[in-house]
This record gives C-alpha cells, sequence and structure tokens, in this order.
C-alpha cells in the first residue's frame, strides 16, 4: 500500500508537478498575449525556444569560466540575460510587425496568421544559432533526495526521487506566479492592463496608453516564456522542434482554463500535465501493489504509448471546447 | 484578468463572436490625433449663448467612418451650473452626437469648442485630459475589476492623491463603499451606472457627459440617480445628457435638445420643451 503510494508520487505525482508548472508558466504567457493583444500568439513555443537558447549560451560561457552556483544549476544567472534576449526580440517583432497591424485594428485571424510567420522566423533564428540538436547544460547536483537514500531510510521496495530541477521548476514557478499576480492586482500598472483586457475602449477613455500595455505585456511574456522554457530545458533537454511542439499543450492548458484568466492558465497546466503523466504512464506496477496477486494485470495498464501523449492535450481540449467553451474559470470564448 | 468583457448591456452593439470586442467601429480612439490647432473660421450662425458655452458641439455633420452622415448641422452644449438634456426618439443619432462632442468620430463639419478652445481636433484621450469626462451609454465599467479599481482606473491620468476624490464618490455613492471590493460586473444595474458615473468623476472634469445613465433601471433607482446627477450639478459641474425618459429629463433640464434624424428639432429650456404642444404631441406621448 505505501509502495504504491510511493510509486504514484515517484513516476506521476512529481514528474506531473514539474511538468504541469512548466505549461502553466507557458500557457500564462499565451493568455497574456490573448487577454490584452486579442490573439493567439503560435509563436510562444519559438519564443520560449530563443529565450533558453540565450540562456544556454551563456551558461555554456559562464561555466567556461568556472562560473558556478555550487549544487544549483548555472543556468539560473543565465537566465535574466536570456529574459533580456527575448524581451529584445519581442519588443522589436512588436515595433516592426505587429504595431503595423494592430494600427490598422486587424482581425485577430490576421494577427494569428502573421504571429505563425513570425514563429518561422523566431524558428529559423534559433536553430541557425545553436542547431537542431539535443543540447544539455544542466550542471550541479542532480537528486535532491534518490532513489537509493529514500529506500535505505524507509526501507520501502520503492524508492521516491526528487531531481534538482523538478524541485527548482516548482519553487520557480511559485515564486514567478506570485510575483505576477502582485503585479497584475496591486499595482497601477498591472491594473491599468486588467482594465484594458476588461475593455479597451473604457481604458483609452480613462487615459490608459495602449501602446504602453502592450509594452509591459511582452516585458512579462518574455520573462515568463524565457522562465519556463529554461525550466523544461533543465528538467529535460533543449531541443528547438521540442520546444515548438510544447504549442499544443499550452494551448490546450490555457483554453482549457479559459483564454485570458491567468488562474485558469495554471489549473489548465496541471490538469494537462497530470492527464498526460497519467494516461501515459503504465500503472501495472501501481496496481501489482494494491490488488492481491490473482488478479495482477497482465499487460502494462497504459492507456496510452508515449508516442500519443499530445493526443490527451488534444482530447481535452476538443471536450472542453465542446462542453464549455470559455474554459474552466471563463474565460473569454474562442 | 479577464472574465469576458461583455456585460449584458449591449443593446445597440451587436456581438457576432469573441473576436468582435476589439470595441465599436468608430474611428480608432487609440491613435491620438496631436495639436490643439485652433480653427479660426467662426461662420456658424449658432446662437449667442452656444457660442459663448463652455462646451459647445456646433453644427456637427458627419458618421461612422466613410458611411453616410448621421448627424447633420447637429448643435448641443451646456454651461456651468446647468443640465442639459438631449432627447429623441431611438436611432436619432443622440449617442452618435456624444460621440461627435467626445472626439470618437470624424465630424465633415461643424466643431466643438470647450471653454473657449476649439478642440475639434484633440483625441478623445486628449478631451479627457482636457477636462472632459465621459461615461457611454454601453460598456461603460470595467466588469472584472472591482468598483474601487474601477474609480482608481478613471483616475489613471492624475498623478496627486486620489483618495479625497473617491471619498467624494463614496459619499455622493454610499452603496458604492460598501461594494468597494466586489467585480464591478457582480452588482445591479443601477449599481453599475453609479460605478460608471463614479469613474467619470475621478478624474475631477470641468464637464461631465452622460449616455443614458438611467438605462434598464427600475423606476426608483432612476429617481434615486437623477438626484444624484442634480447633486454633482449643483458643484458647478455642467452635465450634459441623453435621456430615454424624456419627460422627467426635460423637468430637470436647464437646457433641451430634441433630435429627429440627426438634426435638431426643437430647442429650448426644459419647461419650454415640456409646454410645447409639438413636442409633446410627438415626443411625450400627448
Ligand atoms: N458604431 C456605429 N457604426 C455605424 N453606425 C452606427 C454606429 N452606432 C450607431 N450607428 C447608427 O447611427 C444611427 C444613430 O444611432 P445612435 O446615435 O446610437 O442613436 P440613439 O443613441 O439616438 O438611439 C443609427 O442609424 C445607427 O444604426
Ligand atoms: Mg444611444
Amino acid at each position: 500500500m505505501l509502495n504504491a503510494l510511493v510509486a504514484l508520487m515517484n513516476f506521476v505525482v512529481i514528474p506531473a508537478t514539474a511538468y504541469g508548472a512548466q505549461l502553466a508558466l507557458g500557457a500564462l504567457g499565451v493568455t497574456l498575449i490573448y487577454g490584452i493583444l486579442r490573439f493567439s500568439n503560435f509563436a510562444h513555443g519559438d519564443t520560449m525556444a530563443f529565450g533558453t537558447m540565450v540562456t544556454i549560451l551563456l551558461t555554456w560561457a559562464l561555466q567556461a569560466a568556472g562560473v558556478s552556483l555550487g549544487p544549483l544549476p548555472t543556468a539560473l544567472i543565465a537566465m535574466p540575460v536570456g529574459i533580456l534576449g527575448a524581451a529584445a526580440l519581442l519588443l522589436l517583432t512588436d515595433r516592426f510587425v505587429y504595431r503595423f497591424y494592430r494600427a490598422q485594428r486587424a482581425a485577430p485571424v490576421i494577427l494569428v496568421i502573421v504571429s505563425m510567420g513570425v514563429m518561422f522566423v523566431y524558428n529559423g533564428l534559433t536553430r541557425f544559432v545553436i542547431g537542431v540538436d539535443d543540447q544539455r547544460f544542466a550542471d550541479g547536483e542532480r537528486f535532491i533526495l534518490s532513489a537509493n537514500a529514500f529506500r535505505d531510510w524507509s526501507g520501502l521496495d520503492e524508492g521516491l526521487a526528487l531531481r534538482t530541477t523538478q524541485a527548482i521548476t516548482i519553487v520557480t514557478a511559485i515564486i514567478v506566479v506570485a510575483a505576477l499576480f502582485w503585479f497584475l492586482n496591486r499595482t497601477r500598472t498591472g491594473k491599468s492592463m486588467r482594465a484594458f483586457s476588461d475593455n479597451e475602449d473604457l481604458a483609452l477613455l480613462s487615459g490608459i496608453s495602449p501602446e504602453r500595455v502592450v509594452m509591459v505585456t511582452w516585458l512579462l511574456v518574455a520573462a515568463l516564456a524565457t522562465i519556463a522554457g529554461t525550466l523544461y530545458g533543465l528538467d529535460k533537454t533543449f531541443k528547438p522542434f521540442t520546444y515548438f511542439q510544447l504549442l499544443l499543450p499550452i494551448f490546450a492548458a490555457a483554453i482549457v482554463g479559459g483564454l485570458g484568466s491567468p488562474i485558469g492558465a495554471i489549473a489548465g497546466g496541471f490538469i494537462i500535465a497530470f492527464a498526460e503523466v497519467a494516461i501515459t504512464y503504465p500503472l501495472r506496477k501501481i496496481l501489482s501493489y494494491l490488488l492481491p496477486e490473482a488478479w495482477e494485470p497482465a499487460g502494462l495498464v497504459q492507456l496510452l504509448a508515449t508516442e500519443y501523449k499530445f493526443a490527451v492535450s488534444f482530447i481535452i481540449l476538443i471536450v472542453v471546447l465542446l462542453i464549455r467553451p470559455t474554459g474552466l474559470f471563463k474565460g473569454k470564448a474562442v | 484578468m479577464c472574465p469576458p468583457a461583455r456585460d449584458g448591456t449591449t443593446e445597440d452593439e451587436p456581438v457576432t463572436d469573441a473576436y468582435s470586442d476589439r470595441g465599436n467601429k468608430d474611428r480608432s480612439i487609440a491613435n491620438p490625433r496631436d495639436g490643439a490647432s485652433m480653427s479660426s473660421s467662426l461662420k456658424g450662425e449658432a446662437t449667442p449663448s452656444t457660442e459663448t458655452a463652455f462646451l459647445a458641439g456646433i453644427d456637427m455633420t458627419g458618421g461612422y467612418g466613410r458611411g453616410a452622415d448621421i448627424l447633420h448641422a447637429c448643435t448641443v452644449s451646456v454651461d456651468p451650473g446647468e443640465i442639459a438634456v438631449i432627447v429623441g426618439p431611438n436611432g436619432a443619432g443622440k449617442s452618435t452626437a456624444m460621440k461627435a462632442v467626445f472626439g470618437m468620430l470624424d465630424l465633415r463639419e461643424g466643431r466643438v469648442v470647450l471653454d473657449g478652445q476649439d478642440i475639434s481636433r484633440l483625441s478623445p484621450q486628449d478631451r479627457v485630459a482636457a477636462g472632459m469626462g465621459f461615461v457611454p451609454q454601453v460598456r461603460n465599467i470595467f466588469t472584472s475589476l472591482t468598483v474601487e479599481e474601477n474609480l482608481e482606473m478613471g483616475a489613471f491620468l492624475r498623478r496627486d492623491d486620489i483618495r479625497p476624490t473617491m471619498e467624494q464618490v463614496y459619499d455622493l455613492f454610499p452603496i458604492l463603499r460598501d461594494k468597494r471590493r466586489q467585480p464591478a460586473g457582480e452588482l445591479s444595474g443601477g449599481q453599475r451606472q453609479q460605478v460608471a458615473v463614479g469613474r467619470a468623476l475621478m478624474t475631477r472634469p470641468k464637464v461631465l457627459m452622460l449616455d443614458e445613465p438611467t438605462a434598464g433601471v427600475s423606476p426608483i433607482v432612476m429617481d434615486e440617480l437623477f438626484d444624484r446627477i442634480i447633486e454633482v450639478s449643483r458643484t458647478g459641474i455642467p452635465i450634459l445628457m441623453v435621456e430615454q425618459n424624456a419627460r422627467q429629463a426635460l423637468e430637470i433640464a436647464d437646457r433641451g435638445y430634441v433630435l429627429v434624424q440627426g438634426r435638431n428639432a426643437f430647442t429650448g429650456t426644459g419647461r419650454e420643451l415640456l409646454a410645447d404642444p409639438e413636442v409633446r404631441k410627438s415626443f411625450l406621448g400627448g
């Protein structure tokens, strides 16, 4: 029984929580853009890739120079610069691409297509600089709690491991989300962003400057995307194509939670992550501890092969769109 | 941030899809036109009281975008201490006239004067900064923000201490003080209108424009709102408002304008209009 619980923690709960935090941060970026700029930004995955790439390049330079954070990954020092890099890229894109369409009050569909074009440009840029292959940049202590250490300490058959990157992901996500909500709910600029998102015309009649709101939005998005991307890269590996693929679970998270709703983005991130991990994980081991020997399942009890993990996001997305198009937290209808 | 922006009061704004809440199709109020160039020609034959009024839209002609003209030489004005009321049938162009005075559509002819200055070329934002407060007919509050945040956003342009003004608004509308931490979208119709008026008052405007402030509220709440509006007017702020409830509105009006198909059909003091048999027959139901 305890063994089942530990196995569940080890193989489902902890990985899904870390992954959920990464998706939530990604979905927050998507939802902010949707709330303020009113379009679904297909370039978001590649924005994450770009910010992460800048972080990685600096991390390598720091590692070469012998700088280190001890047990923590060096990438944490490099991340602020990655954020600045992503911010510069986003602001330049806004200045030369999105602003043009905004001035014409272009329909959101047009902006979505434009963002796809931007996506291809970012995509090429990242591949051109760092290549298409897997890159490893994690360093420092690998485990906070290793499976063997846990087994020795508890006397159970099952081990429980907590990787440093998982812990860092969860802690960072909590800090970032708390800071974001403080900003949106307590500061004048944050409130003006919410007001703009709520009722653009009235915001203008109140003297809120749209260009400033848009600029602050891109800055926040740069930070969220780079942090999400770096945490994901530390936890798994960095490969530009994977970041493009992340678009689906991230959009699913944002839409499931309700586009435009930050709380929804967080909830959506965890829903998608838990569903994906639980459905693609072979539950046999956990069941074998719970059921009498005679009932022990013959197969792996894996509901879907890992290759199909994106199908999970997709199915959840479709179901939510059919049943509750505004998402769980009443965002704007898609 | 964003429960849906729709607030259920969108009566003259067809909702097509989620993307349509990009706002109305008026000339973009996001593109400030700079500089108040003084228009020199004072050709109009307007009555003296209009010429010298604190706020006046004079001989306004124009429509939305490239569409046909909706206003035809329409004139409205108001002076300090006064309440000016625009009445008229649905679709007469009352809201359009208000938007024109606020710079939300291009005028082909005519001009808008505030405190002796021609402000025809100012953007709506610049008109806010110049001291005009406007409560639109629909979508006039931030539904997902709390009552207090709505008031704060009203004062966005101010850099001084806004607490005293907020207290004044709460004194004027005591119910808002009790509800200040509630999302404005959760309030009743009458309370929302109070939030809308309160938001506009937060800039400490020199003139207040209200488009149907009593739309969709019960008769009791309507009387209450009228009382509050009179109270605001007593503080010296000129009020230009559109009203559906013509009779009640004209009773408190120092100036009344009956608009029909974008033209001034009748103009006079509220009492004159109420006494005019023609007006009574056509617009006040006998
Ligand atoms: N945003 C808009 N774009 C184009 N036409 C509009 C718009 N708003 C109103 N109209 C048209 O302008 C005319 C006057 O409308 P409006 O000023 O809202 O009338 P009122 O407020 O007197 O009921 C109507 O024919 C209406 O269809
Ligand atoms: Mg109207």
